[in-house]
């Protein structure tokens, strides 16, 4: 019997090619996200390539009541990845408190609210896998960022909790930390280097899955790259214009 | 939606122009950026290998659609395939050949995609037997300049099916379209290959027995002239059945034939083009090859070019023209004396230049094959002299009553146009129709007058 992961977000450009990747090793999907014909064509896709078995399900990040039946929804669950998520430009959010709550509710709170549920029925089960979409952003706040920041950092700080929590039931936790990737998130942004490709990132996710990681940078170097920037002392960081 | 301005060039890095790219993830991001992007026109591009200004846009914008790109339905039965446009021809034979499914019409790569193959309504190998894309193609929808998506049939909505089938993208948005594939028994191909003389001796060999292949190609050595003018290597064949497999290939007959691969009789040089190492690899092919029969992979045969990836790159920097004209029988051999006899005067080294017959011509109001002969080259940019030789190319072509291909064209005349396509008033009306403020629009179109600078 072949395994059954539902992704969150499944139409965000990460999302999809994690699906993507997922659908690959041969692992049934459950695609959850806003716009429901999207959802239905990726569907179809990865069930005519791949042979797995799709089906797809409505999911607003806001509305929290619908999060534990979305969750009750799907029949078999192996593993939930949550790969949805939003970026408004740093000045417009520090210009609109509204606009900055909602990024921290849609990337953080929404976060949280899926995957405790999530985290109940594995834990139950005693089996199965969590991951989520976090940022190298969340590592270290910037002043260009750190709105956008807080609400990541506060998701792989969740993260790290619910990986020791659930260790103990068979259940892991993957945290994904990507640099910039190229989706219609960052597309036409300008100030990117070192611009992965989704397919990338979905693989470096399929591979640390597979090793029962528990935090992924990816690409690698990423990882390299915020070592240093949290090693350099506040002094100087704010003097850095970031 | 965001964009990003950049230079964009097609397969012939010439010419390069700066266009606002787009590049939508969903069929909603795509429906606004027809409807809103303030550049005042646009034009669809899939992966870019038509060579010349098709897919580019200067000073406007492109749309890259490469992300709406998915398999929708598959009929194992009737090999019914729907679509999204930006499927590429690889994906799709990735995916069904295994299932023993090919794609009907092979363009000489298998990196196109679906929507670029309608709008130039592409020829294969076995245009004299199995016509063009439009033969295989049963309904496509259609995003329109006013936001409608309509669904285009022979019976639906038929002008805009043939003014889209071949018009390059000036119609509006290819979304997704169904297909009839064609089942095959095998993922190989039995290959005949034969020399011929010269010219003569080519096109008789066509008319003889080309009938008795699904595909025929001959390549042509351009630079041969005098008695050995039009000296070619045909190179026919028909999908492999299980039989004509070695026995122990019989037991997975759709997977790669990697071993039978050792039989391509020319792998590519890689090294700088100048008329003497053309004319040397020209005439080291023809007294290389030998005829005879082989069952080789398909991919050796269909898309020899694929295996060197980029190899438009060995051209440098200034880029290359491909020229692309058919002929009609009546004229066919005199138009090819002449333009063969203009390209080894001039000595306009081509690296590949390839002959084929053409069957019957499909309604596509713009699309180019039709009844005759078809020859294929390319030529390095040098300059204003590269245009002005295709230019005298043109106008031995348009003497002859034959035209070029848009897919592949950089630089034609609009007068000369107009007079090699007929069909161009009947889609000047059908596109004024459902795009009267032309939306859509290229560097192309405007070059040639299918659409006016907005
Ligand atoms: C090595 C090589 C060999 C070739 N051999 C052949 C051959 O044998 N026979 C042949 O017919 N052609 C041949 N071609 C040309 C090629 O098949 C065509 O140019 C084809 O249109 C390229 O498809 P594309 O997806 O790259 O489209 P692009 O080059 O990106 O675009 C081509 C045209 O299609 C339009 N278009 C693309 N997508 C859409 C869409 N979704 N909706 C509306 N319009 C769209 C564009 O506006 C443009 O006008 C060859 C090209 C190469 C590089
Ligand atoms: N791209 C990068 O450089 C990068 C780097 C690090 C981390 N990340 C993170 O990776 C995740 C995926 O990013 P991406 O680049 O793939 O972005 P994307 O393509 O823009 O996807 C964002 C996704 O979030 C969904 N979404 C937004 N608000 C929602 C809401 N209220 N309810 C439900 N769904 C909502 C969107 O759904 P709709 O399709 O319905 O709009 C979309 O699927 C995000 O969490 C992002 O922060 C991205």
């Amino acid at each position: 019997m072949s395994e059954t992961a539902l992704v969150v977000g499944a139409s965000s450009g990460i999302g999809r090619a994690i699906a993507a990747a997922l659908a690959a090793s041969g692992t049934d999907l459950v695609l959850a996200g806003r716009n429901q014909e999207e959802l239905a064509r990726t569907a179809a896709d990865l069930a005519l390539r791949h042979g797995v078995k799709t089906s797809v399900r409505p999911f607003e990040a806001l509305d929290f009541d619908s999060h534990p039946v979305l969750i009750g929804s799907c029949e078999r669950l192996d593993g939930v990845m949550l790969c949805h998520g939003q970026q408004f430009e740093q000045e417009e959010a520090q210009a609109d408190p509204q606009l900055a709550r909602r990024m921290i509710d849609v990337n953080f709170t929404s976060a949280v609210s899926v995957l405790e549920a999530a985290a109940r029925r594995l834990e139950a089960q005693g089996s199965g896998w969590i991951s989520a979409l976090s940022s190298v952003a969340g590592d270290r706040g910037r002043p260009s960022n750190y709105l956008y920041g807080a609400s990541k950092g506060g998701l792989s700080t969740y993260l790290q909790g619910l990986d020791a929590r659930l260790a103990g039931a068979g259940v892991r936790v993957l945290t994904v930390k990507p640099g910039f990737v190229d989706t219609g998130l960052t597309y036409g942004r300008p100030g990117l280097f070192l611009v992965a490709s989704p397919e990338k990132v979905a693989a470096d996710v399929v591979r640390a899955l597979r090793r029962g990681r528990s935090v992924v940078y990816s690409p690698w170097f990423w990882w390299g790259i915020l070592a240093i920037l949290r090693a350099i002392p506040t002094r100087i960081f704010r003097r850095l214009s970031l | 939606m965001r964009h990003v301005s950049r230079a964009v060039s097609g397969w012939g890095n010439y010419p390069v122009a700066q266009c606002d790219v787009y590049r939508p993830e969903t069929r909603a991001d795509l429906a606004e950026i027809v409807a809103r992007a303030p550049q005042s026109s646009l034009i669809a591009r899939g992966l870019g290998r038509s060579y010349g200004d098709a897919a580019l846009n200067a000073g406007h914008a492109v749309i890259q659609s490469d992300r709406l790109d998915r398999l929708l339905s598959f009929d194992p039965e009737g090999g019914v395939l729907a679509c999204e446009a930006a499927v590429s021809l690889a994906e799709i034979l990735d995916v069904f050949l295994p299932r023993g499914f090919f794609f009907p019409v092979t363009p000489g790569t298998k990196f196109i995609t679906v929507g670029g193959a309608i709008a130039a309504d592409v020829h294969g190998k076995n245009h004299h037997r199995s016509g063009s894309m439009a033969a295989s193609l049963l309904d496509f929808q259609l995003l329109t300049a006013r936001g409608d998506v309509l669904t285009c049939s022979r019976e639906e909505n038929a002008d805009l099916f043939w003014a889209t089938l071949g018009g390059m993208g000036l119609t509006g948005v290819i979304l997704e379209a169904r297909l009839q594939l064609r089942p095959v028994d095998t993922a190989a191909m039995v290959v005949d290959q034969e020399k011929a003389r010269d010219l003569d001796a080519v096109l008789e060999r066509c008319a003889e027995s080309d009938d008795d292949y699904d595909y025929s190609v001959s390549w042509i050595d351009c630079l041969a002239r005098g008695r050995s003018l039009g000296r070619s290597i045909l190179l026919r064949a028909n999908h492999a059945a299980l039989e004509d497999l070695p026995a122990s290939a019989r037991a997975e007959p759709y997977a790669p034939q990697r071993r039978l691969q050792l039989s391509v009789p020319f792998t590519l040089p890689s090294f700088t083009l100048n008329p003497v190492s053309v004319r040397a690899f020209n005439t080291g092919i023809y007294h290389v090859h030998r005829s005879g029969r082989t069952v080789r992979d398909c991919d050796g045969y269909f898309y020899p070019l694929d295996r060197v990836h980029h190899w438009n790159r060995i051209y440098g920097r200034r880029g290359m023209l491909q020229y692309q004209c058919a002929l009609p029988h009546e004229s066919a051999r005199q138009g090819l004396v002449e333009v063969l006899e203009e390209l080894s005067s001039t000595r306009r080294a081509s690296f590949l230049a390839v002959l084929k017959s053409f069957g019957a011509a499909s309604e596509g109001v713009l699309s180019f094959p039709r009844p005759g002969f078809t020859l294929a080259l390319d030529l390095p940019y040098t300059g204003p002299d590269a245009l002005a030789a295709l230019a005298r190319l043109d106008r031995i072509v348009a003497r002859h009553g034959g035209n070029v291909y848009l897919a592949k064209d950089a630089c034609l005349d609009p007068q000369l146009f107009r007079d090699m396509y007929p069909g161009l008033e009947r889609f000047r009306e059908i596109k004024d129709k459902v795009d009267p403020e032309h939306r859509f629009s290229s560097s192309q179109a405007r070059r040639l007058g299918l659409a006016e600078a907005p």
